[in-house]
């Protein structure tokens, strides 16, 4: 089996990835595909350590957290609808009404 | 599974993983997406969590993917954006993943996370042994998960619909035009 570490820089790697996404662009489901690329880098490390405690646990926290990312993604692309709808724009600049 | 097999995948992952933030047009940040998540499927499978691997390809770059796209049509995004953000935005977003990434190496070093490693099981990871887990252990949070989705579903459609009585702002504005 690959090392542990091996496993822990890569997940490392796609987080920070998704963190420069949310930082770098303004497009709101853009920024939104980066929350899942951060959500999927955790269930990896998750998924490592779990298989080298030989406990299932990790994998149990793993289906949780798509199930959330699930709910997430139906009620975030909900918002974007409704915002879209209003403002016709998915541009997060463009949308400064709550800015002082 | 062999070594260079797992060099490949990661360095599959991370590349369409940079693709995700770098493609200009959504759909193709979002057909990146879908790579990356096929190829930490495969290394889930990889890494003995089977089921997970599974449900990742059927739940994740099956039906959320396609939500995703769903709502990119809908809006009539598959246009190209144009350049995006500033360049200090992009220069320090850079620094900070870069950053990032070299404190949770450092952090999640194995000699820092002190934990004993041990052999599976046998069946570890099969339908079995999740299901063991998620009906006895976890079985409060399993139930709540579902009225967590049924809030989402609910959520969602009054989030999205249009409320009875008002008129929509665009149809509105292409009469005025």
């Amino acid at each position: 089996m690959i090392p542990l570490t091996y496993m822990m820089s890569l997940s490392a790697i796609i987080f920070a990835i998704g963190v420069a996404g949310v930082i770098i662009r303004r497009n709101i489901l853009v920024m939104f595909m980066s929350i899942e690329l951060m959500l999927n880098a955790v269930n990896l490390a998750f998924v490592a350590i779990g298989s080298r405690l030989g406990s299932m646990d990790g994998q149990v926290i793993v289906f949780f957290v798509m199930t959330v990312a699930a709910a997430e993604a139906a009620v975030g692309l909900g918002i974007i609808i409704s915002i879209f709808r209003n403002r016709e724009t998915v541009h997060a600049d463009d949308l400064t009404l709550m800015r002082w | 599974m062999p070594p260079f097999l797992y060099i490949f995948l990661g360095a599959l992952a991370v590349v369409s993983a940079l693709g995700v933030i770098i493609q200009r047009n959504p759909i193709h940040s979002l057909l990146a997406l879908i790579a990356t998540l096929m190829t930490v499927a495969i290394l889930f499978i990889a890494e003995d969590a089977v089921v997970v691997g599974f449900l990742q390809i059927i739940v994740y770059a099956g039906a959320i993917m396609v939500l995703f796209l769903f709502v990119i049509w809908l809006l009539n995004l598959q246009v190209e954006t144009g350049p995006t953000g500033h360049l200090a935005l992009k220069l320090f977003g850079s620094l900070a993943a870069a950053l990032l990434v070299t404190e949770l190496i450092f952090i999640l070093a194995p000699h820092h996370l002190q934990v004993k490693f041990t052999h599976e099981p046998v069946g570890y990871g099969s339908l079995a042994s999740l299901a063991g887990k998620l009906f006895t252990d976890y079985l409060v949070a399993f139930e709540v998960t579902s009225v967590l989705l049924l809030a989402a579903v609910v959520g969602s459609i009054a989030l999205a619909r249009r409320l009875p009585g008002t008129d929509d702002p665009r149809a509105a504005r292409k009469i005025a035009s």
